[in-house]
């Protein structure tokens, strides 16, 4: 190990345990901004995880987030807590590998097209089951989990997901992803298993996302398939992912937190405004950092240095 | 000598802090309030706007209006404190509604807080209502469950009864019919596979059942259905003389107009939300007269009627025939309630679930934290949504049954 990367993994670290120790100094606002911002550092970092170097956009975060939310809710009454995040985790993952099986063969905007269907899917589907089977739609979620301690599940997840983006970044399943992610019929040629790697890929970062909704659910009580399975968790993670950069493991929690905050200041002071600019934000993005902030920063220093920057990568995210 | 002067010293410093907090002190206790902080967080954007838009936005202006115009709410001293209001943007997420909730209570330190729209964001708030000990009202929230709410969140009002309060009445008004001769006890009903539909046709079954209605054809349909031509043939095919749509406003609109198209005249027309819309009124003209619904108001009462009127003017449109004036006693309530006992939330709560109270509605009292005076179903008669159930309630309608052909 390096002097340097010894020392970012001691920064790592001493950030970590700052924030760990977050709820006993500050108040209990603050810890509930926490709550909102780690979800979704997490769903962000989970999305590109898979989407990133597969280029793959993928509308389909609300589904295991409805999902996660769904077994906790059906669960908590009759297994223990942790089984019940474990339950989830499954249940997510069976999920994402019977949809990866069928669909990661699809490429470009079908892709985009099925995801979002999949969220529509999921919810009509337990939708369908409330009605026909137990007859209510709302289900209660009374567990006795403090936001402090949904705070440190998000932020343990968090630091779980930032790990294993990093050692997927540079393990030769990273590699093989980036191949993907440039020419499928190259990494095909090369010998790699394509549907094998991103369906590893889109089950891992699928089982993150449905934990994020498991750990999260106990803080609405009452939950129904409009409250869960709400599509706009799906283009913030997507905005924020975008925003921050994709292929860069910081880039979407630099993309969250930013909006995160943004968000909420705007929904204190311009309450009525929201959607209009929610698109405005989309659209400047798009426009104007296609890459996210991490690498257009990196391209204007690069500059200053002198340093032609690799045109290869430009404007493809999307 | 040591061991005294230390002990001075302990007494020094004992001494300056007492002085030092006490002169810290005087100026808070001096500073006189100057305005009562409220704060609420709703859906202003988003799937839940609409519903906010019509039911509870407009009274929470309407009466903060009305407060501050009078000089600001009186306090039991008799001084008018005005209303300052924290308003936020829950973007229709109960993740954003919890948040904002807890900002409200811990950030702004609001004196009192007012409740979301709809049922399912009424108990996404009430953990948070009860953790930091802010009376709940819940004027928009139907829940059979509310007994159970009451143990277990102690300041928690729900005042919007339960599905089976709906149904059990409706069921009521077809056998009080039926045993006159007017209609057979056969009832084709439809319900749309969402909320409100599904918790309403769960209990209408049992409510049916008991009352002995025979349920000669029951189907579901999804959300975003807008041909109902299949289901009005098949109802009318039932050979029911009761057609019910547990419907959300979109189809409430679209089955109004089919029904007509299909020249489909049941005796009892009974749909879902939005029947008591006043748009509904608008666009459907004389063609709703006898179509039954949830909620209705007291036709007779001259407060609700110059309620009504307070509304229209001061916010610009009318209000609904059901949650709208419960929303707006709910904060008259609340209002009483603070002019009786000040800002102690602990006694204010107390206080609304044991005082009298004179509302819109009238003599308004709380059942174990429940509201249990309400209308359970409304008839459009004359351009007006009246209330028809419970049929020996002062006030109450009498129905039309069959209701008029259509000319």
């Amino acid at each position: 190990m390096t002097l340097k990367s010894f020392g970012s993994v001691l920064f790592f670290l001493v950030v970590l345990a700052a924030l760990a120790f977050l709820p006993f100094y500050a108040g209990e606002y603050v810890v509930t901004l926490m709550i909102g911002m780690t979800g979704y550092v997490v769903l962000a970092t989970a999305w590109a995880l898979f989407s990133g170097p597969t280029r793959y956009i993928s509308l389909a975060t609300v589904a295991f987030f409805g999902i996660g939310a769904y077994t906790v809710s059906v669960l908590s009454e009759t297994l223990p807590y942790v089984l019940v995040l474990l339950a989830a985790a499954l249940v997510g993952l069976v999920v994402a590998l019977v949809v990866g099986l069928a669909t990661l063969r699809l490429a470009g905007v079908y892709f985009v097209i099925f995801s979002f269907g999949l969220a529509e899917l999921v919810r009509q589907l337990v939708t369908w089951y409330e009605v026909n089977i137990t007859g209510t739609l709302g289900r209660y979620i009374f567990l006795p989990v403090t936001s402090d301690g949904i705070y440190w599940q998000l932020l343990a997840l968090a630091a779980a997901t930032l790990l294993f983006s990093w050692a997927i970044g540079r393990s030769r399943l990273g590699l093989a992803l980036k191949v993907i992610g440039d020419d499928e019929v190259v990494a095909s040629h090369c010998g790699i298993n394509i549907a094998g790697v991103k369906l590893a890929l889109f089950s891992v970062s699928a089982v993150i996302i449905t934990l994020v909704g498991a750990i999260q659910a106990p803080r609405w009580t009452y939950i129904e398939p409009s409250m869960v399975f709400n599509p706009t968790t799906s283009f913030l993670t997507l905005i924020m992912a975008l925003l921050g950069g994709v292929d860069r493991l910081w880039g979407p929690l630099l993309g969250a937190i930013p909006l995160f905050l943004l968000f909420e200041w705007l929904s204190a002071n311009f309450p009525n405004h929201y959607p209009i600019i929610l698109g405005l934000i989309f659209i400047a993005i798009v426009f104007v950092l296609p890459n996210g902030v991490l690498a257009a920063a990196e391209r204007i220093f690069s500059k200053r240095r002198g340093v032609t920057v690799p045109a290869a990568n430009q404007g493809g995210a999307l | 000598m040591n061991i005294i002067s230390r002990r001075s010293a302990l007494r020094l410093i004992a001494l300056a802090t007492t002085v030092l907090s006490a002169g810290a002190l005087t100026p808070v206790s001096a500073q006189e309030r100057t305005s009562v902080k409220i704060g609420y967080a709703l859906s202003l954007t988003g799937p839940n706007a609409g519903g906010t838009g019509i039911t509870t936005l407009p009274n929470y202006q309407l009466w903060v209006k009305e407060v501050n115009d009078a000089g600001g709410l009186e306090m039991p001293d008799g001084k008018r404190l005005p209303i300052e209001v924290v308003e936020y943007d829950d973007r229709s997420s109960a993740e954003e509604l919890v948040r904002a909730l807890q900002r409200l209570a811990t950030q702004d330190e609001v004196d009192f807080i007012l409740p979301p729209w709809s049922t399912g964001y009424n108990l996404a708030a009430a953990p948070m209502f009860d953790r930091y000990g802010y009376p709940h009202l819940a004027a928009t929230s139907v829940t059979d469950k509310a007994p159970e709410f009451v143990k277990r969140w102690k300041k928690s009002f729900w005042l919007l009864g339960g599905g089976h309060d709906y149904t059990s009445a409706l069921a009521k008004v077809l056998v009080d019919a039926s045993d006159k001769g007017v209609i057979n006890k056969k009832v084709a009903m439809i319900s749309i596979a969402d909320g409100f539909g599904i918790d309403l046709v769960t209990a209408a079954r049992p409510s049916f059942q008991e009352a002995g209605i025979e349920v000669v054809y029951d189907k579901t349909y999804p959300v975003g259905t807008t041909d109902f031509t299949p289901m009005i043939n098949e109802a009318k095919a039932s050979g029911a003389d009761t057609f019910i749509a547990f419907s959300y406003p979109p189809e409430t609109f679209a089955l109004t107009q089919q029904v007509q198209v299909a020249d489909f005249n049941p005796k009892v027309l009974y749909f879902g939300v939005g029947t008591a819309f006043p748009i509904y009124a608008k666009n459907n003209g004389d063609a709703i007269t006898g179509i039954m619904g949830i909620g209705g108001i007291d036709a007779t009462s001259e407060k609700v009627a110059d309620y009504r009127q307070r509304h229209e003017a001061a916010t610009g449109k009318a209000p609904d025939y059901w949650a709208s004036v419960i929303t707006y006693a709910s904060l008259e309530i609340l209002q009483e309630a603070i002019k009786r006992k000040g800002l102690d939330r602990e006694a204010v709560s107390e206080e609304i679930a044991t005082g009298t109270f004179q509302t819109v509605l009238g003599e308004t009292k709380l059942e174990d934290n429940q509201l249990r005076d309400l209308w359970w179903a409304g008839q459009w008669q004359n351009g007006q949504f009246v209330s028809i159930a419970p049929a020996d309630r002062p006030g109450a309608s009498q129905p039309i049954i069959p209701r008029p052909e259509r000319k």
